[in-house]
């Protein structure tokens, strides 16, 4: 057994805050993409936020798009260079926010880009506020008193909202511990070979950690994960198009 | 089996325990040592190892290796 | 291929794949929408890609995303379409990525309503999204010229790795006349070293990204750019300037009914010019050398603020009156630009 961080991680640029979910989540993909034999192909997307960090951490070709729109962006990338795998990397906030149409319309399309969310439930880089995904009573610096469901509705899922789609892969996974990033890389090596195989629309979401802004050590926030996050986003896959016909 | 080590980098490292959380055999431990960036780093424990992987797996910061 | 009969918004389409162009997201808004429709069905001709986007802001984007990767890539919009553009174009500025977004300009502010009009010069010359740049604006006043300058706006985008804009408006949209559609150029996406392909082993990353983040020398990097399009870009068309006691300015629809004004003017012996300006950024400050004899200067603009009016006094130092005849509901009518002509010259003891 050789574990080994794949060339196309740089490891001297990685700005992300101690036990950040982030460099995990690039690892994962630049694993994925060595496996695959990907890694002088993919196109990334970014968003501006703590993910943008990403056009630092890894040697693909990236684009940093507007916020909420790398989706939309990806697209265009992808309608441009079909052979090419492409990637939109964006967090929760982006994906189901601002990025909300953007990402429900590339799915109603079905249009064939990887897009990999980081569910952290809270808007990471602008301080921790409250996301569509925020748990509960979750103490944000927007919700201080706790998040209101009645006032902010319950932490949005996406395989509620977006198996009704005629889309290739949706699937949730956790880096809470080794087995969930296990679990994790499966999903997304999935998505990126019905990707290849012209399959369409493949969305990977990824509970990850952000002690920073959950004001815990990085070991408690994996334990929220664990023992919070994971009670409101069940882990698994939802949608596996070809499986089901 | 048998040949493969685990080698760390403490430069990369920001001490965020990860490793000595999901370590199975307890082999890593705080190290007492501050790298450059200011951040408490970590040490294994080569005789408790049993080279299983986890803490490449669960480290963000790619403190291990395993080779 | 010798002239046949098109639309103004159809030439332009028509005349984008001309260009090269082979990449159209957007969105359906009027008076732009024959565009749209012209190229949901031309696009595929030609092998190129053709989305209907959900939003202008995911139009743009998707454009942001196909010129990154080496496409000639364009959207278009009008009005309130326009304003949601303007997040897109601040990114492609701010990435030196190459682009052209159309905007077939109607009246009105919020909704307005879908006639044409001039009100949109300040938001296409001023930048219109946030940040500290302008953006090269090209203004059409035929439907030859839609054809025309849309072959030009694709070749200044990728000479200045610069977002280009097209002024139209609902007038020359919807107009039809004889045009000559430029000849067909294809484009190679693999051309710029810099658009995004995949990073060989061994290569440097492609970061498509603020270039400020990487540019070693970004304050100058940026005052040289704009410079240099400040310097070499001014396009207009000067008629009867010399000697003309007062010098029109108008552009597209406008521009039109002041090269017939000049005419009628002369004929009654009123010394007329007009300065049309091709380009609105940069604003053709040459063009009023010419103007040697002009005692005023009069904008002509289908907006009622007399939006051009601030840079006809830069462009003449303010040393000469600089009124505005406006309307919005109606095109400007020859009569009423000679009265107010001749009120001014009054004033000016002439």
């Amino acid at each position: 057994m050789r574990l080994v961080a794949p060339e196309t991680v740089t490891f001297t640029q990685s700005g992300f805050c101690p036990g950040c979910g982030h460099g995990l989540a690039v690892r994962l993909i630049a694993e994925v993409m060595e496996e695959m034999g990907l890694s002088e192909k993919l196109l990334a997307v970014v968003d501006v936020a703590c993910g943008s960090l990403n056009i630092d951490s890894w040697r693909f070709d990236t684009v940093m798009a507007a916020h909420g729109r790398p989706v939309a962006t990806a697209v265009g990338i992808k309608k441009v260079r079909p052979e090419n795998p492409v990637l939109a990397y964006i967090g929760d906030g982006a994906a189901y926010s601002i990025g909300m149409a953007e990402t429900m319309h590339t799915a109603l399309r079905n249009d064939n880009v990887v897009t990999v969310v980081i569910n952290n439930s809270l808007y990471g880089m602008t301080g921790g506020q409250c996301a569509p995904t925020s748990l509960p009573g979750q103490i944000t610096t927007s919700t201080p008193r706790g998040k209101d469901p009645e006032k902010m509705g319950m932490p949005f899922r996406v395989e509620q909202a977006f198996t009704g789609f005629d889309i290739a892969y949706l699937a949730r996974g956790t880096m809470a511990d080794a087995k969930g990033m296990i679990q994790c890389k499966k999903y997304i090596k999935k998505a990126f070979e019905k990707h290849m195989k012209g399959e369409g629309f493949c969305l990977v979401e990824l509970l990850s950690p952000c002690p920073t802004n959950l004001n815990m050590t990085p070991v408690k926030s994996m334990e929220h994960l664990k023992n919070e996050m994971e009670k409101y986003f069940p882990l698994g896959e939802f949608k596996d198009k070809k499986e089901e016909e | 089996m048998g040949k493969e080590k685990v080698y760390t980098n403490p430069v990369r490292c920001k001490g965020c325990g990860y490793c000595i959380n999901a370590c199975p055999q307890e082999a890593i431990k705080e190290s007492g040592h501050v790298n450059a960036k200011g951040y408490n780093t970590v040490e294994v424990d080569a005789e408790k190892c049993v080279v299983c992987g986890m803490c490449y797996r669960v480290c963000p910061d790619y403190v291990f290796e395993i080779r | 291929m010798g002239k046949v009969l098109f639309k103004g918004n159809e030439a332009l389409a028509e005349a984008a794949l001309a260009a090269g162009c082979r990449f159209y997201s957007g969105y359906p808004i009027t008076p732009q929408t024959e565009i749209l429709e012209y190229l949901s069905w031309r696009m595929e001709d030609v092998g190129g890609v053709f989305i209907q986007a959900e939003s202008e802001l995911a139009g743009v984007n998707m454009v942001l995303g196909a010129s990154a990767a080496g496409a000639r890539a364009l959207t278009t919009s009008a009005g309130p379409g326009f304003s949601l553009k303007q997040e897109g174009i601040s990114y492609l500025v701010a990435a030196d990525l190459p682009a052209v977004i159309v905007d077939v300009m109607r009246i009105g502010t919020g909704l307005g309503d879908i006639a044409q009009g001039q009100g949109d010069y300040w938001q296409l010359t001023r930048g219109g999204g946030h940040g500290d740049y302008h953006t090269l604006v090209l203004a059409p006043a035929s439907v030859q010229e839609n054809a025309d300058l849309m072959v030009e706006a694709f070749d200044l985008a990728e000479k200045y790795r610069h977002p280009v804009l097209i002024a139209s408006d609902a007038a020359i949209g919807q107009m039809i006349e004889a045009v000559e559609i430029p000849e067909f150029r294809e484009h190679d996406i693999d051309k710029y070293d810099w658009s995004i392909k995949g990073c060989k082993k061994g290569c440097e990353q492609r970061k498509i990204q603020n270039v400020y983040y990487t540019h070693p020398d970004y304050e100058n990097y940026l005052r040289e750019k704009y410079d240099d399009m400040e310097r070499d870009e001014q396009r207009y068309e000067n008629i009867q300037v010399e000697d003309a006691e007062l010098v029109l300015v108008a552009y597209g629809i406008s521009s039109r009914v002041c090269r017939e004004t000049v005419e009628l003017a002369r004929e009654e012996g009123l010394k007329l010019g007009l300065i049309r300006p091709i380009t609105l950024w940069p604003f053709p400050v040459k063009a009023f050398e010419e103007a040697k004899n002009a005692k005023a200067f009069l904008t002509v603009e289908m907006n009622i603020l007399g939006q051009m009016t601030d840079d006809v006094r830069l462009a003449t130092g303010g040393k000469y009156p600089v009124d505005h005849f406006g309307s919005i509901f109606e095109i400007p009518e020859s009569d009423g630009i000679i009265a107010k002509a001749k009120e001014m010259l009054k004033k000016e003891g002439v």
